[in-house]
């Protein structure tokens, strides 16, 4: 088991991989990568049972990026895991590369779903938590989505579905980082309040603080825990979190840092002549 | 140089000036920067409603908005648009309520984005649908006279703009641009071409390299798909024998389909597609796509010779 600080460690090199594939790509999402990276550095690290050298193992758990638009951070966790390489880095929105601008099964190593297109990964979830029932397999299916693409309709439909099907080997988190595309949820579409939605639809829920390991950590052992029915870990993050002008800054859900910027981000992320 | 812009721009220049006839309301899905419908929404808030990333339930509220006298603009990126597919052939289609949709950053000239995002059906698709008018101008200016020309058609409409720049073609010609009508750029008696949005500009491109082996191409902008100007298809047949198309879409259904239709329906000339091969694309810049997929102006030249060797001697 990694510890805590250890951890941190390693989201502050992903961190430093995302910023630096937005800024050679002059393109991307570096916003909802800085928020999910602490989430998705904690899950590979302490509680995805999943082989490196192996990427296809039938009965590894699956990790669902239901917001494929962040894959600069699930590339920089792939690339530290060893599923890719750090070079392959550079390839991210490069013809021809594994890191294609979303993330995408039929390009990368270690990712289960072609994503993309927002609310489409619970249901993808949905059957492969069915498909490790049906096998009898222990394997747990975990599910990234955000708190913009929870107003698609389908992921609600995917919500009851799964609840109603018990299928406590489904599991989701939420990226609440209060932001969208052109916006702020809270201007571009209200969502009141979000635990009691998941609660009413038949979830077990846990709210955490998304930049706070340790309670991240819990926040895991609760999604191993509960077995009943999904659950949902709902993460209270900040977009563009680690890097000063990115964070809670919408400007920064689909803008890449001009070189100027880079340099500052790379000093606050602890890579001062790097 | 010649000037370039973004279609995507025209649309947003052309909502703001449809506001002044206040029936005009305008949907956003949380890609009002990208589609450009954010400059309305910034002048006239109380007349813009935000959907949230919610496109199914955009179509339909336009939809309602429509039936109740109201003329709503709805825009989102054109591969969004399809997931309100159902919503636009049962809700907006079927009922024929005048809701125009526009779909932004179609195409593998998308880019980086990758495949997710390269729309290359979205033309087809709409294509199938009764009483739709579907469009995909080249140009800024054509852009903006035709989404103009959409608020006085009473008929639901989808339109795909582009993401990246284009040359400017119309400047001052916006007099020549009507829903319906084919846009003759060019005349020539060998062969001609028939393009669409992005890929005019490349037609065009394709021609002055033709008229250097002494093939002189007519070059079309058949800007709007459906209704498609059957007449104008026949006036080349007659003149030029041999026909071109040329699209970023899938050869299955667009423009080529659309054309293929016609002239098998009317009067017989070969035809080359030009156009997406029944592939999915990848992350690329826009003219790094154009060459993967082998839409480029070298490949509508290669396709003109392959229709001209194919007339009837
Ligand atoms: C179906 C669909 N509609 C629209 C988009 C365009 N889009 C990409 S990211 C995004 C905002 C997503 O916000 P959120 O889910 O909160 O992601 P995060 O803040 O974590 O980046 C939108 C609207 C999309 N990818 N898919
Ligand atoms: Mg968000």
């Amino acid at each position: 088991m990694t510890s805590a600080d250890e951890l941190r460690e390693l989201a502050r090199r992903c961190r430093v991989h995302i910023v630096n594939m937005v800024h050679r790509a002059q393109a991307g999402h570096p916003g909802g990568s800085l928020s999910e990276i602490d989430l998705l550095v904690a899950l590979y690290k302490t509680t995805l049972r999943v082989r490196p050298d192996e990427p296809k193992w039938d009965d590894r758990d699956r990790f669902v990026l239901s917001k494929g638009h962040a894959s600069p951070g699930m590339y920089a966790i792939l690339a530290e895991m060893g599923f890719i390489s750090v070079e392959d880095l550079s390839s991210y929105r490069v013809l021809g590369g594994v890191c294609q601008g979303h993330v995408d099964m039929k390009w990368c190593p270690g990712v289960d779903f072609s994503a993309g297109s927002l609310g489409m990964g619970l249901s993808f979830g949905m059957g492969s938590a069915i498909a490790g029932r049906l096998e009898g397999s222990e394997r747990q299916i975990y599910v990234m989505l955000g708190d913009g693409e929870i107003q698609e309709g389908s992921v609600w439909e995917a919500a009851m579905a799964a609840a109603h099907h018990e299928l406590g080997n489904l599991n989701v988190i939420l990226d609440r980082n209060r932001i969208q595309n052109d916006d702020f949820c809270e201007a571009q579409m209200r969502m009141f309040d979000i635990p009691a939605k998941w609660r009413a639809f038949g979830w077990n829920v846990k709210e955490i603080d998304g930049h706070n390991m340790e309670e991240i950590i819990e926040g895991m052992q609760f999604l191993t825990s509960t077995n009943d029915g999904p659950s949902i870990l709902i993460a209270n993050t900040v977009k563009g979190h680690g890097v000063s002008f990115m964070a809670d800054n919408p400007a920064f859900h689909g803008a890449a840092p001009n070189d100027e910027q880079y340099a500052l981000a790379m000093k606050e992320l602890g890579e001062v002549g790097a | 140089m010649t000037k370039t812009a973004a279609t995507r721009d025209g649309y947003g220049e052309a909502l703001l000036e449809l506001a002044s006839n206040p029936k005009v309301v305008v949907l956003e899905a949380d890609l009002g920067k990208s589609t450009k419908s954010l400059h309305f929404r910034k002048a006239h808030p109380e007349r813009t409603v935000s959907c949230g990333i919610g496109e199914q339930n955009m179509l339909l509220v336009g939809a309602g908005l429509a039936a109740s006298g109201y003329i709503p603009f709805a825009s989102t990126f054109a591969i969004f648009t399809e997931r309100a597919f159902e919503q636009m052939r049962n809700g907006v289609a079927r009922p024929n309520l005048a809701v125009h949709v526009c779909g932004s950053h179609g195409g593998t000239h998308t880019g980086t984005d990758g495949s997710s995002a390269q729309s290359i059906e979205d033309l087809a698709i709409y294509r199938t649908l009764p009483n739709v008018i579907v469009m995909h101008p080249s140009d800024v200016v054509s852009t903006k006279e035709l989404t103009l020309q959409l608020a006085n058609s009473g008929s639901p409409s989808y339109m795909r703009t582009a993401r990246n720049k284009t040359p400017v073609l119309y400047e001052g010609r916006e007099d020549d641009i009507k829903i319906g009508k084919g846009i003759v750029l060019k005349e020539g008696h060998d062969v001609a071409i028939v393009a669409c949005g992005v890929m005019v500009s490349e037609a065009l491109k394709a021609s002055e390299a033709l008229a250097t082996e002494g093939i002189q191409a007519s070059v079309v902008d058949m800007h709007t798909l459906k209704p498609l100007d059957g007449g104008l298809l026949d006036q080349l047949v007659a003149s030029c024998g041999a026909i071109v198309t040329a699209e970023d879409h899938s050869v299955i259904g667009g423009l080529g389909g659309a054309v293929a239709e016609h002239l098998t329906a009317n009067i017989f000339a070969p035809l080359e597609r030009v156009g997406v091969q029944d592939r999915f694309g990848e992350s690329g810049q826009s003219d790094e796509m154009l060459e993967v997929m082998q839409i480029s102006a070298p490949y509508i030249a290669e396709a003109a010779k392959r229709a001209i060797a194919r007339k009837e001697k």
